[in-house]
């Protein structure tokens, strides 16, 4: 639906996730004005992450997952684009071609008895034990979303765990010339 | 090391090489060093008004009389919450603003010191962008680069904080034309790109039978020539056009094309030309809320095209048909040219039956009132201030409220940038010192701000200022002793109960421009208006003049929230839709 303080008069599509990716000039403040901008005008994030890609340019890349109707998420677009530092915003899924992962790392309970079947659970889902110094059980498993919703709910019915997750990084896989 | 200056050096020099004359501040400790700066040096002259607020309006005022950026420049802490809304107010009105705050010193930010405040928080959603300079052989690049983003695309207001200790350290400048802006930082305009979608506008217009031309405030930020060409097309074409708040002056309002204002309180003809056409051509507006009326009913049969410079303009409310991305001057010319090129001719006979129509509605007179008794009608006192000022170069602020659309309706503009009100934000206490800023401006000429007995006392304070630089600004009120746009909508949807929109305890404001010394005038009836009026603009200095209003008179003709254009309200004891009121309550 546009946003007026009339109703909008026209046929509203539907409700899709979008992953927006936005590069931005690393410079302080520039992650408050993309998220001012959200909540600002009432959109809404489901997740982001921010990373400097490149060293030499202090560039940032910002990948935003979002959902709305086209007309929103064009809105959101657009007024992306007005933000100074914004370099540019690509919706992914507009796009097409585009892969997406993300990470996501479990404390897991363990004990004699689960112990077996964590293991296995984890193995078929090719999630990583990552080794620390107080020997406690903590995996890694990236990929797509879903997977790791699927993991985390079939872990979830074994033991107690502690999840943290990066939310989605996504990047285009539509293939490039040679010049950037 | 040599050629090093402090940092204020490099503000005003900075100030100085973008050509800036008169800055609107207001000193506190975090500014000192800037304005130590400034009182040993001529080029720039500093305009201290007496609270920060007016500052801002002021610089608005300045720059949307001038067509140059405005500069403010005030302290850490209260002076910058104090210019939060008229940053806002120039945001939503794309006006060019540079405004300067003083921060803490660095090792104090965090500490919650004396005087600090989150200045680039705070105003990070009501500016075009913000800065908080830490390094003071930043600081020339900063300057030059906000000057180009105020400016540049769509114009609006920019903020500088910077701390105390980085006025105080010594760095060095470097010249404007030194400065590379990255080209993503600024809108490049790119009408080549749009030649095509240009070309099929073009041709839309020529195809039309009831073509409208819907002129709003980027017109005038494009430029006076923007308006000359705008003028030029519209002749050309031989189409009704009508105008937004923001957009008035740029057609004159004897050309015989000009069917005024349109909107909420708008013209009838104008509003129903906009309903009724089929193509429309929106340059330089934004289908705001209070010029569309209900959406699902606005236009129902129209080609839409929609010149903007703002992208995220486009589609936002209204679905458009042709949006063309540019700025207003580049378009219309290449629009002109391609009618040239193409040799296209409107249908006249088409045309003919569409102006003959509109002047079926012109008859209603919608903005007709009782005029009888010696009371004086609002709408009475502006048509005479407007025809004992006409021959006069003359600037019009208002504030907000009923007295802004009299003014709108009855004062009739001729040229752009003479009409300075506040639109998008409607803030009440804008136009005093936009008058001044204006006037600042414009030593010459004349400057009113018509206004409400509520609205003006929200900025009184900047009588000291007006007093102090020898401002003749003429301050005319309209006393009903009421806010009378509140009392209006209460009247019409809250069953007339006037829930404090009474102004109890107004000053008597001949004494009070007296205590001043200025110059305090009051008509009471209708004789002795024009006498008043008369004095008011042959008086050399600031004058106040309370012109007496008859109390319960409502601004018609009007689109009630929540109605479309064609279901205009012409006047109280036209009947009301109850179903549509009670859904417009709702709405703002």
């Amino acid at each position: 639906m546009n946003k007026s303080v009339y109703d909008s008069p026209d046929q509203v599509s539907e409700t899709k996730r979008h992953i927006l990716t936005v590069l931005v000039d690393n410079e302080p403040g520039v992650l408050a004005r993309v998220i001012g901008m959200f909540s600002g005008r009432g959109y809404n994030i489901d997740s982001l992450n921010v990373a400097e890609v490149s060293n030499d340019e202090n560039i940032s890349r910002i990948t935003i997952v979002t959902h709305g109707t086209s007309e929103v998420v064009s809105q959101i677009e657009k007024q992306l684009l007005r933000i100074v530092p914004v370099h540019s915003v690509t919706n992914l899924d507009q796009e097409g071609n585009s892969v997406e992962a993300e990470v996501a790392l479990v404390y897991i309970y363990i004990s004699d008895t689960n112990k077996k079947k964590v293991y296995q659970l984890c193995d078929l889902y090719r999630a990583r034990k990552i080794e620390n110094e107080n020997n406690t059980t903590i995996f890694e498993i990236a990929g797509a979303s879903e997977r790791v919703n699927r993991f985390i709910k079939e872990i979830n019915e074994i033991t107690k765990v502690e999840i943290v997750r990066s939310g989605p990084v996504a990047i285009s896989s539509i293939q490039k010339n040679e010049e950037e | 090391m040599k050629n090093e200056i402090t940092g204020a050096e490099i503000v005003l020099k900075s100030l100085a090489e973008q050509g800036v004359e008169v800055v609107f501040g207001y000193p506190g400790g975090a500014v000192l060093p800037i304005y130590d700066t400034l009182f040993k040096q001529n080029s720039i002259k500093h305009v201290l008004v007496r609270q920060e607020g007016g500052a801002i309006h002021a610089a608005e005022g300045y720059a949307r009389s001038t067509g140059k950026t405005g500069v403010v420049l005030v302290t850490s802490g209260p002076g910058a919450t104090n210019v939060v809304t008229g940053l806002t107010d120039a945001m939503m009105d794309s006006v060019p603003i540079v405004c300067i705050t003083g921060q803490v010193p660095q090792h104090l930010i965090g500490s919650d010191a004396f005087q600090e405040c989150d200045t680039t928080g705070i105003t990070r959603p009501c500016t075009k962008h913000n800065y908080l300079v830490k390094d003071v052989n930043k600081l020339s690049s900063v300057f030059h680069e906000a000057f180009t983003i105020a400016q540049n695309g769509r114009p609006g207001p920019v903020l500088i904080d910077i701390p105390k200790d980085v006025q105080f350290a010594s760095g060095n400048y470097e010249e404007k034309n030194k400065i590379i802006i990255p080209s993503h930082r600024l809108f490049e305009p790119s009408p080549d790109f749009e030649k095509n979608k240009i070309e099929e506008a073009v041709e839309l217009i020529s195809k039309a039978k009831k073509p409208i031309f819907y002129i709003g405030g980027g017109c005038i930020n494009s430029g006076p020539e923007a308006s000359k060409l705008v003028r030029e097309f519209i002749n050309i074409v031989g189409s009704p056009v009508t105008m937004t708040l923001m957009g008035l002056g740029v057609i004159g309002s004897s050309d015989k094309n000009s069917l005024g204002m349109l909107g909420m309180h708008g013209m009838y003809e104008a509003n129903m030309a906009m309903h009724e056409c089929d193509v429309m051509i929106n340059i330089g507006a934004r289908f705001d809320d209070r010029v569309t009326g209900r959406l699902d009913a606005f236009s129902p049969n129209s080609k839409k095209i929609h010149v903007d410079i703002d992208e995220s303009n486009i589609n936002k409310t209204i679905n458009v048909d042709v949006p063309i991305i540019g700025d207003v001057k580049q378009v219309v010319e290449k629009m002109i040219s391609v009618w040239k090129e193409k040799k296209y001719k409107i249908d006249n006979e088409s045309l003919k039956l569409w102006w003959n129509k509109i002047n079926k509605w012109k008859e209603i007179d919608c903005l007709n009132y009782n005029n009888k008794g010696k009371q004086i009608k609002p709408q009475y006192a502006v048509q005479r201030l407007y025809e004992l000022t006409k021959n006069t170069k003359t600037f019009i602020t208002t504030e907000v409220g009923q007295h802004q659309m009299w003014a709108a309706q009855f004062y009739k503009f001729e040229e752009p940038n003479r009409w300075l009100t506040s639109g998008g934000l409607g803030t009440m206490g804008y136009g005093f010192p936009a008058a001044i800023g204006a006037q600042v401006g414009h030593p010459d000429a004349l400057v009113v701000d018509i206004a409400g007995d509520a609205s003006i006392l929200m900025n009184i304070q900047e009588m000291s200022t007006a007093i102090q630089y020898r401002l003749p600004v003429k301050i005319f009120i309209l006393n009903n002793e009421y806010m009378g746009m509140v009392r209006q909508w209460q009247e019409l949807l809250h069953g007339g109960r006037y829930s404090e929109s009474y102004t109890d305890s107004l000053p008597d404001f001949v004494k009070l421009a007296e205590s001043y010394k200025a110059v305090g005038l009051r008509a009471k009836t209708t004789d002795e208006l024009d006498e008043v009026i008369t004095q008011m603009i042959e008086t050399k200095n600031t004058v106040i003049a309370d012109i007496w209003v008859t109390k319960e008179e409502n601004c018609f003709p009007m689109i009630q929230s929540g109605s479309a254009h064609n279901e205009m309200m012409l006047s109280k004891d036209q009947k009301q839709d109850k179903k549509s009121a009670e859904k417009g309550k709702i709405l703002v």
